[in-house]
């Protein structure tokens, strides 16, 4: 198959192959992108990122804390819509653990627009 | 407040912003940074997407994180940092007028300026988007904060114009958060934006784009409801016999970005008609002395690494100015873009020691050229690309030893 790496904003063109049970990646410039490569090929994943409400009806930015399967994208999008935050939440807090099962976390990224001090 | 004299006043609080102010104060200079939002970070905290930090950090953040990092050196610093003010002029002799709530209206002198306003998006009015003015009709941006920072929807069912950056990022961002983007239309033949934003925002999510397409008609009131839109030929001129029609409540459009410069109508500083921001030395100084360049407000980047990079190089310069440890620099020359080039930076380099980035970008897509730099008669550099894109900013590094007269860019295919 070929694609375009997304690991980075270069945007390598990748053709990835199979021989002999063994997949092989070429086109890339770094490692990062040989095992994205050989993940795509296998097992395509993304990072998500959405936005959680909070009680007062602001927002609070939040991603996975690991690559999940890109065809549950919209499960776990799902899944993290129904978690609560408080507005007061910190870059890093913890939303939630072991997501679906998925062995990822709910990280938070941003501060919501009414928990900025004034 | 102590008084109201710096020696570096940066305008804006963004990612050039806090960058200028830090790489200012190491150099030892009193800083102010002045911030029209309500906190620093810019539209860094609208891009909660992921995709920051590889170069600068090593680790890839989303916006938010990537300003959280700056704010908190700014923070930890004793760089002012006045928010919700706003510059409402500036001139060459470096005296600020703020409106401010601390202040009321002030004017604050300072020894050298960072300019580090960002940029601001090209709307409905500025490319003569055809048909009615009905409800819906967004730039990409404003959408972005919309939905990430007020945490509103703009609609359900949405077409893009354009196929820059953000509009490729709200395609993702809008049909995740439940609508559907039913189209990205592209006027040129190729996008604007990054080659892994295609892959990661529309083909993930099986949104169609089309290439030398563009929007004939938007029609519906008070709300839109659809568009006509149609193939543009060689001219770039529609195809109106093979329009099309597709219903939508929604459209985003994502058609360009120009740096905000009107502070500049007050001063002297010579603006490139092509970046439609400063002409710079390579210490991203302008023509006016003691005014400064960075980021988005100097030209548009496509990442916020480069950013942060460049506004060092204008905060350290705009210290050693101000607090007069700039060495005499000697003469000038010229660098121009020209052959498929389409604007190279800085404009004009100072002969003598050490190395400078010469950052560019290309007019269309080339592939298998070769990039030439030219220095009077010597040739500087000359090196194979295998693609150059608009969307995507080159760069290459010349030694400042071998400049022998103006420097041109361009590009052999």
């Amino acid at each position: 198959m070929n694609t375009i790496c997304i690991m980075c904003p270069m945007g390598c063109a990748l053709n990835i192959e199979e021989h002999d049970g063994k997949v092989v990646v070429s086109g890339n410039t770094c490692k990062r992108g040989e095992l994205y490569g050989v993940q795509e090929f296998t097992h395509p994943k993304r990072a998500i990122t959405t936005l959680v409400k909070t009680a007062d009806g602001s927002v609070v930015s939040v991603k996975t804390s690991a690559l999940v399967p890109k065809e549950r994208i919209f499960e776990v999008v799902g899944k993290i819509h129904e978690l609560d935050v408080r507005p007061d939440a910190k870059i890093g807090d913890v939303l939630a653990k072991d997501l679906l099962g998925l062995g990822v976390d709910v990280i938070v990224t941003g501060t919501a627009k009414s928990g900025v001090p004034r | 407040m102590g008084n109201l004299l710096y020696d570096v006043v940066i305008i804006g609080g963004g990612p050039a912003g806090m960058a200028a102010a830090l790489a200012a104060r190491k150099q030892g200079a009193s800083c102010l940074i002045l911030e029209r939002d309500v906190r620093l970070g810019g539209i860094l905290n609208q891009c909660i997407h992921q995709g920051f930090g590889l170069h600068y950090f090593g680790e890839e953040m989303t916006g938010p994180e990537y300003a959280d990092r700056f704010r908190k050196l700014v923070e930890a610093s004793d760089i002012e940092v006045m928010l919700e003010s706003m510059v409402l002029s500036l001139t060459d002799d470096k005296v600020l007028t703020v409106l401010s709530p601390k202040l009321g209206l002030c004017h604050i002198k300072a020894k050298a300026v960072v300019l580090a306003m960002g940029c601001r998006e090209r709307t409905a009015g500025a490319i003569a988007l055809p048909g009615s003015r009905p409800a819906g009709i967004y730039t990409a941006g404003m959408a972005q904060k919309i939905c990430n920072i007020d945490g509103y929807l703009v609609g359900k069912e949405v077409v893009i114009l354009g196929s820059g950056d953000i509009g490729l990022i709200m395609a993702r961002r809008m049909t995740t958060e439940g609508a559907k983007v039913k189209l990205v239309l592209e006027l040129m033949p190729f996008s604007s934006g990054l080659k892994r934003n295609i892959v990661q925002c529309l083909d993930d999510y099986n949104i169609p784009i089309k290439f030398s397409h563009t929007i004939t008609r938007v029609v519906g009131s008070p709300r839109m409801t659809g568009l006509y839109y149609a193939p543009v030929g060689k001219d770039r001129k529609p195809i109106l016999e093979e329009e099309q029609y597709v219903s939508a409540d929604t459209l985003l459009l994502s058609v360009g970005l120009i740096p905000e410069n009107d502070l500049l109508g007050g001063t002297k500083v010579e603006l490139s008609r092509i970046t439609s921001g400063a002409v710079v030395d390579e210490n991203r100084m302008t023509n006016v002395d003691g005014i400064f360049s960075c980021g988005n407000v100097l030209h548009v980047h496509d990442l916020v690494d480069n950013v942060s990079h460049e506004a060092e190089i204008a905060g350290e310069s705009a210290a050693k100015y101000a607090l007069d440890k700039f060495e005499n620099q000697g003469e000038t020359v010229t660098v121009t873009a020209k052959d498929g080039v389409r604007y190279s930076l800085p404009q004009r380099i100072h002969k003598g020691e050490g190395k400078v980035q010469i950052f560019f970008r290309t007019g269309d897509v080339y592939k298998n050229c070769r990039l030439i730099v030219e220095s009077g008669d010597d040739l500087l550099l000359s090196k194979k690309c295998q693609i150059l894109a608009p969307g995507e900013m080159g760069s290459v590094i010349i030694d400042k030893a071998k400049i022998t007269g103006d420097i041109v860019v361009r590009l052999e295919v």
